[in-house]
């Protein structure tokens, strides 16, 4: 078996399981935030209406709360989404809640690997499609809708079909000016947004031996953008020094078998890799940095659990330093541990000195929900992960999605620019 | 089960466009259903008619996990969406929540039927027949466990423990 089938028969009490088997497996994490919390309350006051009981959760330890979408609330609705979170969290004795104003909050993703909430092997459900970038710690990382988050808060266990596993096969180091978002990028257009469709990919090699954990994060990101139903990357040291340096302990590293069998195997030279970006309107809608060079922006967004990680805004800090930005550009790093280490090292001071506006955690406008989105016709590259029409705001607004490098080369220039052209 | 097809003749019809972001918190589900297909067809709400049928080509509902996607669809009167494949949130959302029939098509049906055909869909038969031009095409069966979870009315009417 893969890793994928080990962890889904071990959830599922098999001695295993094979593709296309349908499983009910037990959840051993589960997260919901501001959009899918306030939606799973209301499945909760339709179960009652029905006389189903709602009195108790499964295991209130297992279950941790975000709040990111729309926070800062801009209006009320959101605002009142807040307060119906915190008295459900209260309610139901769910300490983990990440509360922004309160210390560490973040982006749910990546509160997930900053605070450990996900470790190796678990079988972690969360009401975001984005879930699967949690599967570099060696998880199964699914998004599920709200409905489903609610059947698992109150039974502990949901239906999955085992998928079957295409296998990324990474070979050497990615060049300096090279992020693993353009890798990614890369394979989305080789593949297409349907190309993994109900499929894990898996991603191996040196290539990945050789990247951090934020990288890999990166890559199992935007297996949601090829229709992915989970990325991974098999657990090794650097995912155990990670985790434990925030805390975790106890560690079950599941790995697949010698013998383990993939549905397809794609090979990549990580070390010839260019920097790419996808134009509007799909992220399968790619090509290298320097076609897209003539491109005039309005805008540079360096934000997102894709693109606001820590090495992220470091890879920004590398291009902005002694440098002016000549776009309006925003850098919204994605949890308050990472907005703190990015003051403890100087990086907020380079930002703010190139002109840039550092703004607080939030997914914000890379779901086009507030805190700077696009008007019509206004163009932005964007660390983030989806450019369908309207999704940064305006239905004929434009975005390009680039790495964290080349989305702060290209706001020094207003143009797309390929961080070796600056 | 009868309705009328609103066709989108295009793949990868996104979440984006079905129920764009800023409507996320938005929890009121008749309110949610006049922003339906919005990012995509502003004409969509003052044309859909209880019952109806959304056409479409392959990878419908792709992007986010919104549940509000098929909520709003299905508010607005929306009982099934005929597709050439699906996304897989949008598809398990569809059937565990039971707000719609995602049907996966083959490609004679999508060419075949129009806007405003009047089609009846046999699930018995994995049958669709399109009333309007007398054809009948097949649809892609329900694997086993969608089937039994659609027969229950929802995930959470469906129990596993009598299989």
């Amino acid at each position: 078996m893969n890793i994928v089938e080990k962890i889904l028969a071990r959830g599922a009490g098999k001695s295993s399981v094979a593709p296309d088997d349908v499983v009910f497996a037990k959840v051993d994490k589960v997260m919901m935030h501001d959009v899918s919390g306030p939606g799973v309350i209301k499945v909760f006051d339709k179960l009652k209406k029905q006389g189903i009981s709602v009195d108790k959760l499964w295991d209130s330890s297992k279950v941790w709360v975000a709040e990111d979408h729309f926070v800062p609330s801009a209006e009320k609705v959101s605002a009142e989404n807040i307060v119906k979170l915190s008295k459900f969290t209260k309610q139901y004795g769910i300490e983990k809640h990440f509360k922004y104003g309160m210390g560490q909050y973040g982006i749910c993703h990546t509160i997930s690997h900053e605070e450990a909430m996900v470790m190796p092997g678990d079988i972690y459900v969360g009401g975001d499609s984005h879930t699967n970038t949690t599967g570099a710690l060696g998880a199964f990382a699914c998004g599920l809708g709200h409905t489903d988050i609610a059947y698992v808060l109150l039974n502990g266990q949901i239906w999955f079909k085992v998928p079957e596993t295409y296998y990324f096969k990474l070979n050497g180091k990615l060049p300096d000016h090279v992020m693993a978002k353009d890798l990614i990028l890369k394979i989305v257009g080789d593949i297409g947004t349907d190309g993994g469709a109900y499929q894990t990919m898996q991603f191996g090699g040196s290539g990945v031996d050789e990247m951090s954990v934020e990288s890999r994060l990166t890559l199992c990101n935007m297996t949601t953008e090829a229709g992915a139903k989970n990325g991974i990357v098999e657990p090794d040291q650097k995912v155990v020094d990670y985790l434990t340096q925030r805390g975790a302990t106890n560690f079950n590293l599941i790995k697949g078998d010698e013998d383990a069998e993939y549905a397809k195997v794609f090979e990549y030279e990580s070390s010839e890799m260019e920097p790419t970006v996808a134009k509007p309107f799909s992220p399968e809608n790619t090509c290298v940095v320097r076609e897209a060079s003539s491109v005039e922006l309005d805008k540079s967004y360096i934000g997102s659990c894709t693109g606001a990680k820590y090495e992220d805004l470091e890879a920004a800090a590398r291009i902005l330093k002694g440098r002016k930005v000549k776009i309006r550009t925003e850098i919204l790093p994605a949890a308050i541990s990472i907005y703190q280490r990015a003051m403890e090292n100087g990086l907020l001071k380079i930002f703010l000195d190139a002109g840039v506006t550092v703004g607080p955690p939030t997914c914000g406008a890379c779901c086009g929900a507030h805190m700077g989105v696009l008007a019509k016709d206004e163009v932005c590259i964007s660390t983030t992960n989806r450019n369908f029409p309207g999704r940064m705001g305006h239905v004929e607004s434009q975005t390009y999605l680039a790495s964290p490098l080349v989305a702060a080369a290209s706001a020094v220039t207003g143009k797309i620019t390929d961080p070796r052209d600056l | 089960m009868k309705g009328n097809i609103i066709k989108y003749a295009r793949d990868n019809i996104d979440t984006d466009v079905i129920i764009p972001g800023t409507y996320l918190k938005i929890h009121d589900y008749t309110e949610l259903a006049t922003h339906a297909m919005e990012g995509l067809d502003p004409d969509f709400h003052s044309k859909v008619k209880e019952g109806d049928f959304i056409l479409s080509g392959k990878n419908f509902g792709c992007g986010s996990s919104r549940e509000h996607a098929p909520i709003a669809l299905s508010h607005s009167g929306i009982k099934a969406v005929l597709a050439l494949s699906f996304a897989r949130i949008f598809y398990r959302n569809a059937v565990d929540g039971a707000f719609l029939l995602p049907i996966e098509i083959e490609q004679d049906a999508y060419d075949g039927i129009s806007e405003n055909d009047e089609i009846e869909i046999d699930v018995s038969k994995n049958e669709i027949t399109n009333i309007t031009k007398n054809q009948t095409y097949k649809m892609k069966p329900f694997s086993e466990i969608i089937g039994k979870i659609i027969a229950a009315g929802g995930l959470f009417k469906y129990k596993p423990d009598q299989d």
